[in-house]
């Protein structure tokens, strides 16, 4: 009889729990807000997108991606074609340079170095790097290496490379301290040593978050102009595909100095170079995802 | 009569009395191990031998230091910062914590299975394969992964999925894979430590059958919370307890008795014992 009516009791609570008025508004608001912030989120990214395709997808042809630069910016004609590969080359050499330098020195933060003091160091001067403004690093890179060995393709690659270190070790550390401790006890049980863990557990474990965290380093680096105006000779409109000697130029100086001018065709082009930028990024962030699915499917499916 | 020979009793023997059977091979040695954390002693004067083919079982309350213990027999408290140990474990007479003694050689010999199931992100495949391509055994490959997942009992559930990743087994599978990972080497012995802790029933009694099975090749240390398992599946059992340092307030284990499980289970010689397997301990 008691236990009948606590059931009653309960079951109208649990009804009135799930049915009061207050909750469904609450529950209601909540989502209303949540929608609302995506939405917030999302519009002013397609707006720009849109406007960038509206603007510059009258600038790409066969001679876009073809032709060098135009001897004169006021008139239309010509092509994008060294900054394309000037953008491409420079930005690999950087992730050449900076990819294994971050992971390695993540591995060493998280695996080897622990809570020792030049692991601290490191951190550190990793957060502060974070923090540079990426035009005083170009800076940087103009005293200590153009002066010395003059202008060229190498330059903008050291100063972007510069910009995605720390990127790539605090990422990668992230993603190292996501792999369960278990797996690296599970490895060593069976006789691995420590580095041979590092390779064929750890890495393979944390692999598609390296990955996201290295293409958000390399979509940032990109994209940088500031870092590149004054070391790679941006002025250059003929392709030259030697990123160790000879003036270089970019897909983001050529935005900022055709954007800068009051014709427009130039502006054209800078749109069109803008529209260029962001698929090139688009392509590579796609491939990334498509490795990277690849082979956590292989691992983790 | 002396039974210091191991060769077999003639047939002619008087049939009045059973010939007692051959003493098993020891494996390992351990006398008078202590092992240390920092400056806290967690476990003191443990002096056990451990029998080749045989299930021995580390039993007692929680914190008692059955799992640092289970961990000196392949030296991964190594691992630990801080962790020592005072004492020998002779294994076929070689102190394992012999300075010439590389850690890891040992634990490519001793294997070991983890209270919670670590598979590797990887293949069912690659997971068995492993530690025999650790140790460059590379031909045959794919009839000692059949080997191990059979000797686990896993065979027949994952042979069409091998290149599917472990993650997606249930938790009792992906503990046998453990097992199978852990014997695909062939090691002399297998280490557990509480196996079954996270696993239902079910699964638990088929990683008890596999326990049986297998020891005919392996020698088997299992940590168990589990006293019936304990008494299911070991043929000699440790019982472990806690003392409290008056001084210091804290709780140093200790191993009370060592004998075969049905002495352990039925006629204990302490009275620690007794309470602990009677479920009266205080
Ligand atoms: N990594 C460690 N560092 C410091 N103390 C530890 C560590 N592991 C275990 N201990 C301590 O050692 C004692 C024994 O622990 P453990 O071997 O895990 O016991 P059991 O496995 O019997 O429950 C406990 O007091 C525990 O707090
Ligand atoms: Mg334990």
């Amino acid at each position: 009889m008691t236990d009948l009516s606590f059931d009653r009791e309960a079951e109208r609570l649990l009804l009135e729990a799930t049915t009061s008025r207050s909750r469904r508004v609450k529950d209601r608001l909540a989502s209303v807000w949540m929608v609302g912030s995506v939405v917030v989120a999302v519009v002013p990214l397609a707006i720009v997108v849109a406007y960038v395709v509206a603007k510059g997808a009258s600038a790409l042809s066969v001679d876009w991606f073809t032709k060098d630069l135009p001897a004169v910016t006021r008139k239309a004609g010509g092509g994008m074609g060294p900054a394309i590969v000037g953008t491409l080359l420079i930005t690999a050499g950087a992730a050449l340079m900076a990819i294994p330098l971050g992971v390695l020195g993540a591995v060493y933060l998280h695996e080897y170095g622990g809570r020792g003091r030049l692991a601290g160091l490191i951190r550190f001067m990793a957060d502060v790097m974070t923090g540079v403004p990426s035009i005083v690093m170009g800076l940087f890179i103009y005293t200590v290496f153009t002066l010395r060995f003059g202008l060229m393709g190498f330059g903008g690659s050291l100063a972007l490379a510069c910009l995605m270190l720390p990127i790539i070790i605090r990422s990668t550390e992230e993603m190292l301290r996501l792999v369960p401790d278990e797996l690296r006890q599970g490895s060593y049980a069976l006789g691995n040593r420590q580095w041979r863990t590092v390779v064929t557990v750890v890495l393979p474990a944390a692999f598609g978050g390296i990955v996201s965290g290295v293409m958000l380093a390399i979509a940032r680096a990109a994209g940088e102009t500031a870092p590149l105006v004054f070391v790679i000779g941006a002025a250059a409109r003929s392709l030259n595909t030697d990123l160790f000697s000879g003036n270089m130029t970019a897909l983001s100086v050529q935005i900022f100095s055709n954007a800068q001018t009051p014709f427009a065709a130039a502006q054209t082009r800078a749109w069109g170079a803008a529209l260029t930028l962001i698929a090139i990024v688009f392509l590579f962030t796609i491939l990334a995802r498509v490795v990277s699915a690849r082979v956590a499917r292989r691992h983790n499916a | 009569m002396s039974t210091d020979t191991t060769a077999t009793v003639p047939t002619e023997a008087p049939a009045a009395e059973a010939p007692p059977a051959p003493p098993a091979k020891v494996v390992f040695d351990v006398q008078d191990l202590d092992v240390y954390y920092g400056a806290f002693r967690a476990v003191r004067d443990v002096s056990l031998q451990v029998h080749q083919h045989e299930i021995t079982a580390f039993i007692g309350p929680s914190g008692c230091g059955k799992s640092t213990v289970l961990r000196c027999f392949d030296r991964m408290n190594d691992l630990i910062e801080g962790a020592r140990v005072e004492g020998r474990i002779l294994y076929h007479g070689v102190d394992l914590y012999d300075p010439r003694v590389d850690p890891v050689e040992v634990r490519k010999r001793i294997g070991m299975v983890f209270q919670k199931p670590n598979p590797f992100p990887k293949s069912i495949y690659d997971n068995i394969a492993f530690g025999p391509r650790l140790a460059g055994m590379k031909d045959d490959l794919d009839d000692r992964v059949e080997k191990a997942l059979r000797q686990a009992a896993l065979w027949d559930e994952v042979k069409d999925r091998l290149k599917k990743s472990a993650m997606g087994l249930s938790g009792g599978q992906q503990q046998r894979l453990c097992i199978a990972r852990a014997i695909a080497v062939q090691p002399e012995v297998v280490l557990m430590d509480e196996p079954c802790s996270a696993l239902d029933p079910i699964a638990t009694a088929r990683i008890e059958d596999l326990m049986q099975e297998i020891k005919s090749e392996y020698t088997i240390l299992i940590v168990t919370h589990n006293m019936q398992q304990a008494a299911r599946v070991s043929d000699r059992t440790a019982f472990f307890t806690t003392e409290v340092n008056p001084e210091s307030d804290t709780r140093t284990g200790l191993l009370v008795e060592y004998d075969s499980t049905d002495k352990i289970f039925s006629a204990p010689s302490d009275e620690r014992t007794e309470n602990y397997v009677t479920g009266r301990f205080g």
